[in-house]
């Protein structure tokens, strides 16, 4: 297992420079020059220069591109250019935030979507299956802001339930917990359907082979065939799908944070936009894609614990 | 149940196609006196903040979401399937360039590398639909190189190389066929997320400028007017809900003809 593990961190490490060049490029051709957003358009060419000289610009290309990747691999991210803390530190004021979110809408995602999915095709072609299908059909159309829009106005604008504006008061844990439900809700429903309808499919190829044929003929209880013989080798396909969707829910996130107001990395992005914050852009780029190799990275390793076959090679 | 969501997809298609003279009103027209009317006979949907015609606004905003969303998978499909059939069929360094480069696409959640094109680029129509092809080219070469491993090795390739073909031939005649249906399947789902993805930008505020009118832009202003004028939201939503719906269910029922293991059970 140790060495698989060493093993997919090497493969990791050459996308996450490829990924780092990307986005140092990528900032750098965008039209718009930092200086001038720092100053405003009334500034005089020798002020636009210091403030070029002072953020490194005026070197040739190459030197600036060995600097960034030396000071992003050494953790520091640069500072903001309109707050003008270090962007390492606004990041790490909003992450918990977010985790939080997404963390809870994967435990639903997750929770609610393997059984449903494994029920659905243990009974297949029955009212439980249909019901299923059409659900995960009807979050798959869902647009994440729509869904979050209208669970919105249904259960805070119209009931009351939960707060319009999901912002939790210092030292309230409670008022932590009733900003938080309604967006995990949103983001977490989606990914019940996603889930589910992975993990029927899936179960559906397994349910069909014959080693389960044999342990059906043999006299297994149907429980055990189904929860410990096909599971086993249906969740494969299910943890890929988790693993890819992790993109999918951060992009959702960002839009339930608009639509929620709440505090998070998709707020800080929003924002950063509005204000054309280059430097923030650009280490919450590297942040984002830092998230995402580590999760196929950890992806690769779930499958190395569910399925022994692959850690073998 | 793919009839029935091919049947959506072509309401939403024509009607957006015949808006200019579907359109009971001018999509821009504003009318003062009419601001966050509520629905009438003359203005079934009502109106927006400007006293625009809602009714209007989504026939006409529905160009805009479908124009980009297919031009940007028909980009996508022919990129991505052309680079997914040359890295399998050359293969070696050329297929480990490649696929590394799609990864690296695949490193940036597809709403985030969206989000960032189009701001950096300026909201226009041109730059969404590149930004919307970034985010799905690396899909359909994934999907399209796959088969392409397989199929190289098999006889009738071969024959066709001792025959002396081309590989230009060999690849456009004799692979590509085999790649399309796949690529197919994909592509109805695909221009799902590429609509949500569109939307997604313009309810952000990074779509085609105001006062043109798109979808998701239209559920932005409504959501501003949420707490008087809810509808302002929910007709746009519900716009973008049947295409979605549509698009999920032809999806659907292509992969299932597709896939012989779900068809013959």
């Amino acid at each position: 297992m140790l060495t698989y593990i060493l093993k997919r961190l090497l493969v990791a490490i050459p996308t996450l420079l490829a990924v780092l060049t990307v986005v140092f490029f990528f900032v750098r051709i965008a039209p718009g020059d930092p200086a001038f957003i720092i100053l405003g358009d009334q500034a005089s060419q020798e002020a636009l220069a210091a403030v070029r000289h002072d953020l490194g610009l005026d070197r040739p290309l190459p030197v600036q591109y060995v600097d960034f990747m030396a000071t992003v691999l050494s953790g520091n991210l640069g500072n903001s250019l309109v707050t003008h803390r270090p962007v390492w530190q606004e990041v790490r004021n909003v992450l918990p935030y977010t985790i939080e979110l997404t963390v809870t809408a994967l435990i639903i995602g997750v929770a609610l979507g393997l059984p449903l999915g494994v029920a659905a095709a243990k009974h297949r072609n029955r009212a439980l299956d249909y019901a299923a299908r059409i659900f995960s059909l009807i979050g798959l159309s869902f647009p994440a802001f729509v869904s979050a829009i209208m669970l919105l106005l249904a259960f805070a604008i119209q009931l009351h339930w939960f707060p319009v504006i999901s912002e939790a008061r210092e030292g309230d844990p409670l008022s932590r917990v009733s900003a938080l439900v309604l967006p995990a809700v949103n983001l977490g429903l989606i990914m019940v359907a996603y889930v589910m309808r992975v993990a029927r499919s899936s179960m559906l190829g397994v349910l069909g082979e014959d080693y389960i044929r044999t342990a059906r003929a043999k006299g297994v209880p149907a429980r055990v065939v189904v929860w410990r013989h096909a599971l086993g080798n249906a969740l494969i396909p299910v943890v890929t799908v988790v693993g890819l969707y992790l993109g999918v829910l951060i992009g959702n996130s960002v839009l339930t944070e608009i639509v929620f107001n709440r505090p998070g990395l998709g707020k800080l992005i929003v924002n950063s936009l509005n204000q054309r914050d280059y430097t923030m852009l650009q280490g919450l780029m590297v942040v984002y894609a830092f998230i995402i190799v580590i999760v196929n990275l950890l992806t690769d390793l779930t499958y190395g614990v569910v399925d022994p076959r692959v850690r073998q090679t | 149940m793919a009839t029935f969501g091919g049947a959506l997809v072509a309401l939403v298609a024509i009607s957006a196609l015949l808006a200019p003279w579907l359109s009971p009103h001018d999509p821009l027209e504003q009318n003062v006196l009419l601001r966050l009317a509520a629905p009438t006979a003359e203005f079934p949907l009502g109106n927006d903040s400007f006293g625009r015609d809602v009714l209007s606004r989504i026939l006409w905003g529905g160009r805009v979401s479908l124009y980009v969303s297919t031009s940007a998978v028909l980009i996508a499909i022919v990129i991505g399937g052309a680079l997914g059939i040359l890295a399998g069929y050359i293969g070696g360094l050329f297929d480990r360039v490649v696929m590394g480069a799609m990864d690296v696409l695949l490193s940036f959640p597809t709403l985030v590398m969206g989000l960032l094109v189009v701001a950096m680029l300026g909201p226009t129509v041109g730059n969404l639909i590149l930004a919307i092809t970034l985010t799905a080219v690396a899909p359909f070469a994934r999907i399209a190189r796959a088969p392409t491993l397989t199929i190289k090795e098999r006889d009738f390739v071969e024959a066709g190389r001792a025959l002396g073909f081309s590989n230009l031939r060999i690849m456009v005649v004799h692979i590509l066929p085999n790649v399309i249906d796949d690529v197919l399947v994909m592509a109805a789902l695909w221009l799902a997320t590429a609509i949500r993805t569109e939307a997604s930008l313009s309810f952000i505020g990074l779509g085609v400028r105001p006062p043109t009118a798109t979808w998701g832009g239209m559920i932005r202003e409504g959501f501003e007017n949420i707490l008087d004028s809810p509808w302002l939201a929910i007709f746009p939503s519900i716009a973008i809900l049947i295409v979605m719906l549509g698009l999920n269910m032809v999806g659907d029922g292509l992969r299932d003809t597709s896939d012989p293991r779900l068809r013959h059970e």
